[in-house]
């Protein structure tokens, strides 16, 4: 059932887009089990899906959005609580850009 | 009877005529707590003394004045932590807002006192993610309580919790319950705000209560649902009062069962205590009509597209800037991304994200989430054909009773494989409720809680909790 498209999967390509990093026995381990899932997904190719014109996204009211007025929102004090390093009221981070 | 075992109902009444005070539950769920949680670790922080506090100024004449409410690691409470059961926001992380859920809980009276275990970021159905501890099931402690809510439901079935939240996004409120022999109740996609709910799939995540009953689950919807300005996905809605009509009982209702849930696969003993609770409605004047769901086969593989794509969207926020896991001296800021989350995230979380990536990636869109849209618009239409026959649909909760601890440890798709009876609910947004309907005896001797579903179409949730009552009351 698992098809060219599934052994395609590059776990390790993949977790880089995904921003992870990735041991080597994670990419093994990762690589069968996600080829195994990805076979079985596989499944939805005996649907043949052209004419369908269904709509997955669940029901939502039209046009439900609030008045756009300010309100009072959380201050950077609450803001900053959870932020791993922060200084001078704004959340610290390593440069990303060359002086 | 030890108040800690009684439900809201019954514990309201004795508040309001003056025979106990809320500061008696609180006390009674403190020694339950201190008694049973060391076995059964339903629990991952509580702060009972601050419950004892509230309860001092607790208003008796509120819905749920005085009702202590335990609530699943992912929904904010403000100043408690809401760890998700993740290493990346254990102990980095307290929450500075309450969930519009939580809001209205404070408005109801209820105290808001303990934090349920649950598989990280709610990616599971054993508890076994849990990057924080293990859940027993309290009917057996060498088997899972279900899962992802499993903490609620174990709380509340080894009565260490009055009644609880959880959250449900493949049926992690109504397996676990059924695993554990409460009920438990997922609202129409809508019903309830998701905001402050930490988002795992935003098109199929719903909060709703776990309960040991089915008076206290409407008792909680009431409290929880209704449109909020923060989530432009929950919907305007009449005020109702879900506890009216519960006892109307299932004279002249039509009850469908899907012949594509009662095939091969399912367990004989929990398949005969099914059986057993259909035939009590059925004696109980309803009509049972047999239907057909014709895509359910298609129904994992579409949720194993949809859920890991926008996890893994959803997921990007922990990336160890604003709040969480932040590695020691990072390169560069990429360099902080990658190895925060590898870090920070459990092996499930990442394979998520990792499928998530794949399916959402270039190349790959059209042939899984795109088609997986379609399919899942498929699986809707089934139910709303469905919905023009019957009045409500029976079906199992799982195909079999809780499973031991480690059983499908290394096999993911072997896990997900047996979500199939509840997931469909989540991709057609369309409410459900699980309720208790008989015991399995197991190998070792205990006794394991089997649950029927009751399915309802979309904002049906009155008629589903009208027929879980019939099914309880006929035990």
């Amino acid at each position: 059932m698992s098809s060219e498209r599934t052994e395609q999967i590059d776990v390790r390509y993949v977790a880089k887009l995904a921003r992870i990093d990735l041991n080597e026995a994670e990419c093994a381990t990762f690589q069968e089990q996600l080829s195994a899932i990805l076979g079985y997904i596989d499944t939805l190719k005996d649907l043949d899906l052209d004419a369908t014109d269904t709509e997955g996204l669940p029901a939502v009211d039209d046009n439900y959005l609030r008045e756009d007025v300010s309100r009072p929102s959380l201050s950077q004090k609450d803001l900053l609580i959870n932020a791993p390093e922060s200084a001078k009221g704004q959340i610290r981070v390593p440069k990303v850009v060359d002086a | 009877m030890e108040l800690s075992n009684q439900s809201i109902t019954s514990l309201r009444k004795q508040l309001t005529s003056g025979d106990i005070c809320s500061a008696d539950i609180i006390g009674s769920l403190a020694d339950a707590i201190e008694k049973k949680d060391g076995e059964i670790g339903a629990y991952l922080s509580h702060d009972l003394d601050a419950a004892r506090e509230a309860a001092k100024t607790a208003d008796l004449s509120l819905p749920l004045g005085g009702i202590p409410i335990a609530i699943k690691d992912n929904i904010n409470v403000k100043g408690q932590p809401c760890s998700c059961a993740s290493r990346f926001l254990e102990g980095s992380y307290t929450s500075p807002y309450d969930a519009t859920v939580i809001s209205k809980l404070r408005a109801a009276g209820a105290i808001l006192y303990g934090r349920t275990n649950m598989d990280e970021f709610a990616m599971g159905s054993t508890t076994e993610n849990s990057a924080l501890g293990n859940t027993r099931n309290p009917h057996d402690l060498t088997r899972a309580p279900g899962g992802s809510s499993g903490g609620s439901a174990a709380a509340v079935a080894s009565h260490s919790a009055i009644a609880a939240l959880g959250s449900d996004t493949g049926g992690s409120i109504r397996q676990p319950a059924s695993y554990c022999g409460v009920v438990g109740l997922k609202p129409s996609y809508g019903r309830v705000s998701r905001y402050g709910l930490v988002a795992f799939a935003s098109s199929l995540d719903q909060i709703g209560p776990i309960t040991q009953n089915v008076e206290d689950s409407a008792l909680l919807l009431n409290a929880i649902s209704g449109r909020d300005a923060m989530d432009a996905t929950s919907l305007k809605q009449p005020d109702t009062d879900f506890t009216q009509g519960l006892n109307d009982g299932v004279a002249g209702m039509k009850l469908g069962l899907p012949k594509e849930y009662f095939g091969d696969g399912i367990d004989p003993a929990v398949r005969h205590q099914v059986d057993k609770s259909i035939k009590k409605l059925e004696a109980a004047g309803a009509k049972l009509v047999e239907i057909s769901l014709p895509h359910t086969e298609y129904a994992v593989a579409t949720y194993y597209i949809i859920a890991p794509a926008e996890a893994s969207s959803n997921l990007s926020r922990f990336d160890g800037v604003r709040y969480g896991n932040r590695v020691e001296n990072p390169n560069d800021i990429i360099d902080l991304y990658r190895r925060s989350r590898e870090q920070g995230f459990g092996p499930e979380v990442k394979r998520r994200i990792i499928l998530g990536t794949y399916v959402l990636s270039s190349g790959y869109y059209d042939a899984y989430y795109n088609k997986a849209q379609k399919v899942r618009g498929l699986i809707k239409r089934d139910f709303e054909n469905a919905y023009q026959k019957v009045d409500a649909i029976l079906s199992p909760v799982t195909p079999n009773v809780a499973p031991v601890i480690g059983a499908d440890k290394d096999n993911p798709l072997q896990q997900y494989l047996a979500d199939i009876f509840t997931i469909s609910a989540n991709l057609a947004g369309i409410c459900g409720i699980s309720v208790p309907c008989g015991k399995v005896a197991s190998d070792s001797g205990s006794q394991l809680p089997v649950g029927l579903q009751i399915l309802g179409p979309h904002m049906g949730e009155q008629a589903i909790l009208k027929v879980a009552r019939a099914v309880e009351s006929s035990d």
